[in-house]
């Protein structure tokens, strides 16, 4: 009962939020539409994002990067950062219908508790420049993978420096 | 020490039955009312039976480190075929699992059963004292495996003093057959209390985080299994990434971080249903659950807009979920104490992270780390004097007071991680990561000793030790 009324709670904000808006098409999840507050619960938990490589692939194109790096337990941007995630962010705003989770990584040398929580630190000063720049904010969603998804598997600085890190990955 | 002429069932002084005829007795008793819900029945009223054994070379409720315990193959009276091998087998898989048990415990050096005498079911009850003497043991574990016409098997233990040729405890289990390896573990339980003086740990699961593939797509699975790593099973199968599971503190419920969805959240999940569900609803991230000792409530981390604090709810998800700190900065690692009226935790609020204690209810937070440098990762331990911790930095495991200070560093990996106690608090699980990713689960003695690996067939980490089974 109570996911029945979920749904139909966000099928209520689905239509408001399309108002205005091109037409819904198909009945599509309610992330495949610009315009929903990202702190609604999604009709199912056990559906995620989808990744969308094609429109990935076009944004790195255009901004250079998907990916900026932070210093040892640091989340402050600097100018290549800021640089990469204001391109990212005219791309994102010349293709509205897709959102963007930025997702932020931690080295290996921390706990995982703390890196998860410093992951997020990092996703969220991304994303909160991408917002400055003038991406909608419902656009945007933050994770923190902590330390779970290294790119680099050395165990060495130059590895961790290249696995402190945000990525602005495209989905729907 | 077989005897051709087997001698007849001892008529002792006190007693007119033999001891292992007294437990049968007892055991059919225990039969109709007791076995229901467990596989496995213990006896303790059986002890009370006897004179209270006389302590013997055990001062101030320990034995010295290294004191010799005699674990032979246990006997069976008849060899009955049952669908876990015969009873002569199991009297002899028992014994290993005992003396394995006392091994991994670092505190008793068993021998055993490889190159002990045989001894015969009478014996059980009697033991030949002078004979076990030549062995060099202090101690001997005895006992039988015996078919019961209901189809179980009873499995007799009795710990002797060799020295003086006293009993100093004896546990009777009634189980199913192919549930030996319980009885067995109660019985190595029982002899490391009475020789130790120290809580029962043996009986006990794990539960851990079973990681396969490359380090850069690595594959994560919950798996759980017995203290000595056997009976391994998988509880999720690698669809999504999970870290820190965490017992409840009954072992039933675990509660868990788990990215399905692309997004970091605590689930809880019912070990004996299968099913789980979200702590708390929606797509917050949330992290590092731990259960109130009475298993009601869970706390946790909530991170959001680059703040991350800690959170209590309801771990049936019912009520709404209390903000415990808002302090700007990282706090999270939540860990109750065993009373349930106090949580340590970790934060970052003055630059670096520390463990800081507060009351269950968030109020009167105050730090205690001091040391030097920066901790993480706080566990209360279950007598509520001690908090496990990671060294940040250097990666170490230690522990320190619960009110802060007397730290003493217990390891010294690559990069040691996740402490957990085990239930009698001499023990701190950890896992421990090599240069290069490669991570395994040990256990350390929290009094000094060295950190002893446990077998898992694939790379281990987060490890949670369960309470002690009953």
């Amino acid at each position: 009962m109570r996911k029945t009324l979920t749904l139909a709670t966000i099928a209520v904000a689905l239509s408001l939020s399309a108002c205005g808006r091109k037409p819904l098409e198909t009945a599509p999840p309610p992330t495949d539409q610009t315009g929903i507050d990202p702190n609604l619960p999604p009709p199912n938990d056990e559906i995620g994002l989808t990744e969308l490589p094609n429109q990935q692939a076009a944004m790195v194109a255009a901004a250079g990067s998907d990916t900026i790096y932070f210093g040892t337990d640091k989340f402050d941007l600097d100018d290549a950062s800021r640089a990469t995630l204001t391109a990212q962010a005219k791309w994102l705003i010349a293709n509205p219908a897709v959102r963007a989770s930025v997702e932020g990584h931690a080295d290996e040398r921390g706990t995982r508790e703390y890196n998860q929580a410093l992951g997020e630190r990092r996703a969220n000063s991304a994303k909160n420049f991408l917002i400055a720049q003038g991406v909608p904010a419902n656009r945007l969603l933050t994770i923190s993978w902590g330390k779970e998804r290294p790119v680099a598997t050395g165990s060495d600085e130059s590895a961790w420096a290249q696995n402190r890190r945000a990525v602005t990955v495209v989905v729907r | 020490m077989n005897r051709s002429n087997p001698p007849a069932l001892p008529m002792s002084k006190s007693k007119g039955l033999s001891t292992s005829a007294r437990l049968k007795t007892r055991f059919d008793k225990l039969s109709v009312s007791a076995l229901l819900a467990a596989a496995l029945v213990s006896s303790p009223a059986l002890a009370q039976e006897e004179p209270p054994p006389v302590e013997v070379e055990i001062v101030g409720g320990s034995v010295k480190a290294g004191t010799i315990v005699a674990v032979p193959a246990m006997p069976t009276p008849v060899d009955i075929p049952t669908p876990a091998g015969s009873t002569a087998t199991i009297g002899r898989a028992v014994a290993d699992v005992i003396a394995s048990g006392l091994r991994a415990s670092g505190q008793l050096n068993p021998l055993g059963p490889e190159g002990l005498p045989a001894y015969t079911y009478p014996q059980a009850t009697r033991p030949s004292f002078p004979d076990w003497r030549q062995t060099g043991a202090q101690q001997l574990v005895a006992g039988f495996v015996e078919a019961r016409p209901d189809g179980q098997i009873t499995v007799g233990c009795y710990l002797y003093d060799v020295t003086t040729g006293r009993e100093l405890t004896r546990q009777g289990f009634v189980v199913a057959p192919a549930s030996w390896k319980r009885a067995a573990t109660k019985c190595a339980d029982t002899v490391y209390s009475r020789l130790t003086g120290e809580g029962a740990f043996l009986d006990t699961r794990v539960v851990f985080v079973a990681e396969t593939g490359p380090k850069s797509q690595r594959i994560k699975r919950i798996a759980i299994m017995d203290s000595d790593g056997s009976n391994l099973r998988y509880l999720t199968q690698g669809e999504a990434t999970v870290v820190t599971p965490r017992f409840s503190p009954d072992g039933s419920r675990l509660a868990y971080v788990s990215y399905q969805g692309r997004r970091a959240r605590v689930w809880v999940l019912d070990l004996a249903t299968g099913q789980k569900r979200l702590l708390v609803p929606g797509l917050a991230q949330t992290s590092a659950p731990r259960f109130s000792p009475d298993g009601r409530r869970i706390a946790y981390a909530l991170s959001a807009n680059g703040n991350t604090d800690i959170w209590i709810a309801n771990a049936d998800g019912s009520g709404t979920p209390q903000q415990l700190t808002t302090a700007p900065g990282i706090d999270t690692s939540p860990s109750f104490s065993p009373d349930g009226g106090r949580i340590v935790f970790e934060s970052d609020r003055s630059g670096s992270q520390q463990l800081y204690v507060m009351n269950a209810d968030g109020l009167s937070q105050r730090r205690i780390s001091f040391g030097g440098g920066a901790y993480g990762s706080p566990a209360w331990s279950p007598d509520g004097s001690r908090i496990a911790f990671v060294r940040v930095g250097a990666f170490r495991i230690g522990v320190m007071n619960a009110t802060g200070g007397g730290e003493r560093i217990l390891t010294d990996g690559w990069q040691d991680e996740s402490p957990s106690w085990a239930p009698n608090g001499q023990f701190v699980m950890f896992n421990r990561f090599n240069r290069g990713g490669n991570s395994s689960l040990f256990a350390v003695p929290v009094n000094g000793g060295t950190a002893r690996r446990l077998p898992t067939p694939q790379d281990g980490s987060d490890p949670s030790w369960s309470p002690l089974q009953r």
